[in-house]
């Protein structure tokens, strides 16, 4: 599935990123908590959280992902934006909550990781 | 080659920034992707404990041609017992700490899991020193 169709699905704002939008991702992954991230071992993943800091684009650098959902409504600040781009990343905001965020992908099959 | 950074305790903006720079360097050495995103996360765990739980700390980051080896020394409260701070869900972390997303008791295991090899040492009311070690031929891993 391309970065624009999650976008579609989700009514989703893209933050930064737009020339990325063609990007494919097929797995997704849901956590407020960074730790249990900095685990995963497949690249490409599609990072869908609540959790909205510095430490979030952090996190996706060290784990080489490359697209962030922002789900709840939660807003990027610039500081966070700033470090996004300098990453290549593609950031959404989205006003769902993580479950419809994560049901609605999943739909549209997005595999989860395990 | 040889670099140093500074860790500031508590700051979290800044939290990362080490780890972000040592990737860019193994980037353009042309190391296996797999290895630097080990040696990455390995050495962000670490430098997020530092910034949680220490007041400050120095970044010794040394290349050869075989291996990178990352040295974290902080000043800071220290570990008590290092076998139960190895322990996955074992945390003393502040609520602030958990707030960024981390916390969890994931770190130290996470470390290791990551690291080719990882050396603890500390002293409580001095501060901790982690050594992780990164081979660039490529591991089992």
């Amino acid at each position: 599935m391309t970065v624009k169709q999650i976008v579609e699905i989700l009514d989703a704002k893209v933050i930064c990123g737009q020339d990325n939008l063609n990007h494919l991702l097929d797995i997704a992954f849901a956590s407020d908590l960074m730790s249990d991230v900095l685990t995963l071992k497949d690249d490409n993943v599609l990072l869908i959280t609540g959790l909205a800091n510095m430490q979030t684009i952090r996190t996706a650098e060290m784990s080489d992902i490359h697209c962030i959902v922002f789900a709840r409504n939660k807003k990027v600040s610039p500081e966070m934006e700033e470090l996004a781009r300098e990453n290549n990343m593609v950031v959404l905001e989205c006003r769902y909550s993580v479950f419809k965020t994560c049901g609605l992908l999943y739909q549209a099959g997005v595999s989860a990781i395990f | 080659m040889h670099f140093e950074y500074q860790i500031e305790g508590g700051n979290f903006t800044r939290a990362g920034f080490a780890s972000s720079e040592i990737k860019k360097m193994m980037k353009q050495l042309n190391v296996d992707l797999g290895i630097i995103k080990r040696t990455v996360v390995a050495t962000y765990e670490a430098e997020v404990n530092v910034v949680a739980h220490a007041y400050s700390g120095t970044i010794y980051v040394d290349f050869d041609e075989e291996k990178v080896v990352i040295k974290l020394v902080d000043e800071g409260p220290g570990i008590d017992d290092i076998n139960q701070a190895m322990t996955e869900g074992y945390s003393t972390a502040s609520s602030t700490v958990r707030e960024m997303g981390f916390g969890a008791g994931m770190g130290l295991p996470n470390m290791k899991k990551n690291a080719d090899d990882l050396q603890i040492t500390s002293e409580v009311g001095k501060g901790t020193t982690v050594i992780i070690t990164m081979f660039f031929a490529k591991s089992e891993q």
